[in-house]
């Protein structure tokens, strides 16, 4: 995508350094990730170093920095989900999947991320594909889910 | 807006709500937190709406915000024209048209998935709402309209004595404000219980031309979402919240820092901000008054040790959510080096409580030290999970037991205070939930997660888990916490793999110590409490790691082995379909054989096995 749509929502911004997570969320937004040409961008506009950009990026785990997959599947670890078998449960996604948190699947159909919490501890485990939740998760329940989300 | 302007509006609300008590039309209510549409709320409604109109029925859906009994999500609640509210629990959407068809084609109330009802007694049999057994011991001040209300029409808070707090206030001094909090004993409800009132005087007594007040809504803690739940059901408590504050400490500006991850929280916050100036309760010289407030939203990006509240300026600020030394306290020199408050949703939301009934009311509540209720979300293995408000000083026992239903495996530990606390055992269960008791028992009150576990839970995959938790987010500062925790991780791994020797349990303890004392901040300061408290009150369960190579939970995936029971198995094949590594094998109605050198211990097998109950529990997992 080209910057047009990144410059429309600077505009929204003042430009002040405390702007640059409010911006760098949006940038997100528009392209899934943080292409190396929108932090130029952002850079320039800030006047704040590519360097720092990145600094302060990395730090937050919200960010990142390849395209995302077209389903995003997130696999919580909070503590109740923890407790319940999160930990299984995202076993057997990584094994199914072919990939590690944090990675694409080569056909570019999944992206795994493990979560924290996403606060609904009470049903766990939980998993959330593109932020629809799924709750009182099994092993055997990931996979019928991954499987019908690949006819989809 | 003026002051008459609001009570004209106020008076037309409370006749909104009174009609909406003395519905001319049927009700519908849905739960719609995000756990109940995680349990399914969004297709429950789907399926009212579609009966709705295939019957031909006018009635209206009110999408309300979570009560609290997580366990019997989705829930519906209907009322008839002129009847009571009457709750229905677990209502998936094939459940929907047989509770409907009985309300409107056959004229009775079904029986079937009934909770309660919302009036006062008894009604023909069917039990009150606030008297099933996890509801009756509770005190709800903070969460008095959540599912009750509709939270994105200002309305019904109105109508409810929204504002009357804020309103209150405008006609006293701060001084008479910061009175009023400070005789009612509320402490922080983010976790460290500092009073509320001092820090508060400590920001109005500093010279500035500027101060601010944010709402910590970072709830990060995992297994805790009262704050999520409250915003989402009640966005306008906390609010208010904000105003009050806000005008006691002189500040004009007001954020509120709340996790990306809570999509729905930040809508409807969105919406009541919007509500809030339209009518007048945000801008300049609200309602008439000299005080100018407004209220930006900021999202926090994930980072857990942003909670602190040094990390959190410096989040706002636009840099890495890195703690920094103390003093100068935020409450001196904070954003922008302006004084600044940083108030926990929870406190927030109780305030405008305390100003309506007074701070003696509220002081009526909790113990001597610990004044008011907390909320808690009670989750793991208890039967009903959820959230729920206490009084101060309530046993864990009863909020186990009673509100909670207690386990069905024999209870094992209950961690109190999220990854800066500590998991304790069965001799505290008499314990009284305050600040004091639980600090003295090597937990903290923490924000208010309790998470229950059982027998089938291994105490040091436990720890372990917390401690994983903080090295990852621990920011990387300073050495003891950065360096520290990954290293009390490795301990804690080798003693789950069975690999770790008995002086590892000693040096994970000095271990634990040095990052205790030597850490900046309270993520540090607190990270090793999970692991020192397991260890004191836990420690044969660790021996038995280390010596005999035995987790007694039976979970430490190296620990554990998979057997097929040859004289059980009836050889059905559904556990060779799904093993994904092909480790089982035997030809149909024979018993089948497990290859231990191709099984991953993804458990699968055992979860087919158990849920088809052909074979029942042919195959068992053992230490």
């Amino acid at each position: 995508m080209a910057n047009g749509g990144l410059f429309a929502i600077m505009q929204e911004f003042k430009g002040e350094r405390g702007d640059l997570i409010p911006i760098l969320q949006r940038a997100q937004d528009l392209d899934g990730y943080l292409r190396p040409e929108a932090i130029r961008s952002i850079s320039r506009w800030l006047k704040i170093s590519e360097n720092e950009i990145y600094g302060v990026a990395t730090f937050y785990a919200q960010f990142r920095f390849h395209p995302p997959g077209r389903h995003h599947l997130k696999v919580c670890l909070g503590t109740a989900c923890h407790v319940k078998g999160g930990e299984q449960i995202l076993a057997m996604t990584k094994q199914r999947l072919g990939v590690d948190t944090g990675q694409t699947t080569a056909d570019g159909n999944f992206d795994l991320d493990r979560v924290a919490c996403l606060g609904c501890c009470a049903l766990a485990p939980v998993v959330a594909v593109d932020n629809k939740i799924h709750s009182q998760m099994s092993v055997l329940k990931i996979q019928k889910l991954l499987d019908e989300q690949k006819q989809d | 807006m003026s002051k008459n302007k609001i009570d004209s509006r106020r008076r037309q609300a409370v006749a909104k709500w009174e009609k909406l008590r003395n519905n001319p039309v049927p009700f519908i209510y849905i739960g719609a937190g995000s756990c109940g549409l995680a349990a399914g709320a969004a297709e429950t409604q789907a399926a009212v709406e579609e009966y709705l109109k295939r019957k031909g029925i006018d009635a209206r859906i009110i999408q309300v915000g979570c009560i609290g009994p997580c366990y019997l999500e989705p829930l519906m609640d209907v009322q008839m024209p002129g009847r009571e509210r009457i709750s229905y629990g677990n209502v998936m959407a094939k459940d929907v048209a047989r509770i409907l068809h009985a309300f409107f084609d056959d004229g009775e109330i079904p029986k079937d998935h009934l909770a309660g009802h919302f009036g006062e007694g008894e009604l023909d049999g069917i039990p009150s709402f606030y008297d099933l057994p996890m509801l009756k011991p509770q005190v709800r001040i903070v969460l008095r309209n959540c599912g009750i209300i509709d939270p994105d029409d200002i309305d019904h808070y109105l109508a409810r004595d929204g504002y009357k707090g804020f309103e209150k206030c405008l006609s006293m001094t701060w001084m008479d404000v910061l009175d009023i909090v400070k005789r009612s004993g509320i402490r922080g409800r983010g976790g460290a219980g500092f009073p509320t009132w001092r820090k508060w005087e400590t920001c109005r007594n500093t010279e500035s031309d500027q101060r601010y007040l944010i709402c910590n809504a970072d709830e990060g803690d995992p297994g805790a979402f009262m704050n999520r739940s409250l915003i989402e059901g009640d966005p306008h408590c906390v609010l208010e919240g904000m105003l009050i504050a806000a005008y006691t400490i002189g500040a004009s500006q007001g954020y509120v820092y709340i996790r990306a991850e809570y999509p729905l929280a930040i809508k409807r916050l969105k919406t009541a901000i919007g509500q809030m100036r339209e009518l007048g309760f945000l801008g300049p010289s609200i309602l008439g008054s000299d005080f100018s407030f407004d209220i930006k939203i900021k999202e926090g990006a994930g980072a857990f040790v942003c909670g602190e509240e040094t990390a959190l300026i410096a989040s706002i600020e636009g840099k890495r959510g890195m703690a920094r030394t103390r003093p100068p306290f935020p409450a001196v020199s904070g954003l922008h080096g302006k004084p600044t408050i940083i108030n926990n949703v929870e406190t927030l939301g109780t305030l405008a409580n305390i100003l309506r009934n007074g701070p003696e009311w509220y002081a009526g509540f909790g113990t001597e030290t610990s004044k008011g209720t907390k909320t808690f979300s009670l989750v793991g293995k208890v039967r009903r999970t959820g959230l729920i408000e206490v009084p101060l000083g309530i046993k864990l026992r009863e909020v186990i037991y009673d509100i909670g239903g207690g386990t069905q495996k024999p209870f094992k530990a209950v961690q109190s205070g999220g990854p800066s606390g500590g998991c304790l055992s069965e001799e505290f269960l008499d314990l009284p939930i305050d600040y004091e008791h639980l600090a003295e028992a090597g937990a903290i009150m923490g924000s208010g997660g309790l998470i229950v576990v059982d027998s089938d839970t291994c105490i040091v995959d436990m720890a372990k888990y917390f401690m994983s938790f903080t090295q990852k987010e621990s920011c990387g500062k300073c050495v003891p916490c950065r360096v520290g925790t990954r290293h009390m991780v490795e301990i804690l791994e080798k003693v789950c793999d069975g690999k770790a020797v008995l002086a590892d349990l000693d040096k994970l303890e000095k271990l634990a110590l040095t990052v205790k004392n030597g850490s900046l901040c309270a993520l540090g300061g607190t990270a090793p409490n999970p692991a020192l408290s397991t260890l004191k009150y836990f420690r044969p369960e660790f021996i038995s790691h280390v010596k005999d190579k035995r987790c007694p939970a039976v979970s430490c995936k190296n620990l554990v082995v998979y057997r097929i029971i040859p004289g059980k198995c009836t050889g059905c094949q559904r556990c060779v379909k799904v093993c994904p590594t092909g480790a089982i094998s035997g030809p149909r109605s024979e018993p089948h054989n497990l290859d231990k050198s191709k099984c991953i211990k993804c458990r699968s097998c055992y979860e087919i096995c158990r849920f088809d109950a052909i074979a029942g529990d042919a195959i068992i997992i053992e230490s």
